[in-house]
């Protein structure tokens, strides 16, 4: 039972971190369309943006291990 | 001009490409042979095994050739050790797609090369015991297989490739044949069981600083030794001090000529570290800490590409959390230690906000400065194991769906769609490996340029 409650969490964890990358994805390209001469700035502005959501993401799937 | 240039280039490479096809079938057929040989040598080796149990003469009539062989198989014995002939007693098959994933990701005091297995030293500690050094042949493994010992050494003996060692103080000491090992799963924990004279002795893991995470905690003992993964930094580390050293006599001895060979190699890595995440986020003063950021770099995409290679040791190195969190220790040293009056200034006093606000936000910052290096620990960790533990689990495919060697036909369907994800799995995680290392080295930067900034507010009031 613990099991599920916990993967339910890791789910959402995910669902969360997911949308927060695809959203940052998303206007990053957006800017790229509008201003194609920045885009070495902006890939590398949106790969820092993901790996700090990530880490919350992370957080949660390697609390959700230990609590397993 | 710019386009051009960058067309041309890019020709170039594919051209280079085209020219390198041939070379690249060559290697994956030389990998499907060896993934062949190394299927068919599984095979002697479960010969092998029961053959050697034999020699030891310490096998009774009941022993059975699978008391050794089974990796995540929950055993039927947990009627205790009341029962007599328990070593013997069959076992279900059942695979374990999971424990077989977290035993191949874990550390181990042999070095995989495919099938073969080439013995570490070890160096062991325990309170009762002391310090014992002796190299881990003397556990008696097969040179292939699963890296089973059958001897155990002083109360130490080598389960699937790792040590462990026997608690019970009636086992004895010195060099002792054993039959066997025996994992069971009792309340949600792993023990594995060493059979010898038909009965079984539960055994400690080594003592691991991952909180526990992949069994251990802190247990009865401590391995120092030069393991897999120890193994695998020192050949990254050598290689990558080799290259850079001849690239640096190189440099010396071609001065204002055109790089050539090698150096057009590696250039490009310590130009992108400086002109992408150094200049930008350091600014003049990058100079500093240009060296430790390239450290970093070149570490972490070195030990991260080396463990994607198939078959030669396929180390988890930066996916261990002891080395994750000594590069983030690092980080978080050289972050603190040179951070500014500013910093420190904003870290105790959040400047320029209502006192209300302030006991929010003090709190915040401080947990911050924890939390920045955790993530960093956390991030690699993850990352590099989850693609690790993907890739096995792909390959377990072929046990699953041939039933763990029931079903031919599932099994040879499993081999096909393991092969194809596991490649495309693969690609994928040769660009995690460029990506972890560039976010773990930018965020490093970024977080010692925070902490070194000048304010403009501050410069104002000169």
């Amino acid at each position: 039972m613990g099991g599920s409650i916990v993967a339910i969490g890791m789910g959402l964890a995910v669902i969360g971190a997911g949308l927060g990358i695809g959203w940052i994805g998303a206007k990053a390209m957006e800017s790229i369309a509008r201003q194609p001469e920045a885009v070495g700035d902006i890939r590398a502005n949106m790969i820092l943006m993901a790996a700090f959501i990530e880490g919350a993401a992370l957080i949660a799937l390697i609390l959700s291990f230990l609590v397993a | 001009m710019l386009p051009l240039h960058r067309f041309s280039k890019r020709a170039f490479l594919l051209l280079k490409i085209k020219h390198r096809m041939r070379k690249i079938i060559l290697s994956f057929l030389y990998i499907a042979v060896l993934t062949l040989t190394g299927f068919a040598q599984d095979g002697h080796d479960h010969s092998g095994h029961n053959h050697s149990g034999h020699d030891h003469g310490h096998q009774t009539q009941n022993t059975q050739d699978h008391s050794g062989h089974d990796h995540g198989a929950q055993g039927h014995g947990d009627h205790g050790n009341q029962h007599g002939p328990i070593c013997g007693e069959a076992q279900d098959h059942e695979f374990d797609a999971g424990a077989n994933a977290i035993h191949h990701i874990a550390d181990a005091n042999v070095y995989s090369i495919g099938p073969f297995m080439i013995p570490l030293p070890c160096i062991l500690y325990s309170k009762e015991e002391g310090l014992k050094t002796f190299l881990s042949s003397k556990f008696h493994f097969a040179g292939y297989g699963h890296g089973d010992g059958h001897q155990a050494v002083d109360r130490y003996v080598l389960d699937g490739g790792t040590v462990r060692r026997i608690t019970d103080p009636s086992f004895p000491k010195g060099n002792v044949p054993i039959s066997g090992f025996i994992h069971k799963e009792i309340n949600k924990q792993h023990t594995s069981y060493v059979c010898y004279n038909n009965k079984l002795y539960p055994t400690d893991a080594k003592s691991t600083a991952d909180a526990g995470l992949f069994g251990g905690g802190i247990t009865s003992f401590y391995d120092f030794s030069i393991t897999k993964n120890v193994t695998s930094m020192m050949i990254v580390c050598s290689l990558l001090f080799f290259l850079f050293r001849s690239v640096a006599k190189a440099m010396e001895r071609r001065v204002g000529m055109a790089p050539a060979g090698l150096q057009n190699f590696l250039e490009p890595f310590v130009t992108f570290i400086r002109d992408e995440v150094a200049i930008p986020f350091l600014g003049p003063k990058y100079e500093k800490y240009l060296p430790f950021l390239l450290c970093v770099f070149l570490f972490i995409l070195g030990l991260n590409l080396f463990g994607q290679i198939p078959f030669f040791g396929g180390a988890n190195v930066t996916g261990n959390l002891a080395v994750t969190a000594v590069l983030a220790i690092f980080a978080f040293l050289i972050t603190n230690i040179s951070g500014n009056a500013d910093y420190w200034k904003h870290l105790f006093l959040a400047p320029g906000t209502p006192w209300f606000v302030k006991i929010i936000l003090i709190p915040v910052e401080l947990m911050g400065v924890l939390i920045k290096p955790l993530t960093l620990m956390l991030r690699l960790f993850a990352n590099i194991t989850a693609g690790h533990m993907v890739i096995l689990i792909f390959v377990s495919f072929i046990f699953i769906f041939g039933k763990n060697g029931q079903s031919i036909p599932g099994a040879g369907l499993g081999a096909v769609g393991a092969t194809l994800l596991t490649l495309f799995m693969m690609a994928i995680e040769l660009i995690v490996a460029f990506v972890q290392a560039f976010v773990f080295t930018i965020l490093t930067a970024s977080y010692i340029g925070a902490s070194t900034e000048e304010h403009h507010h501050a410069e104002a009031e000169h």
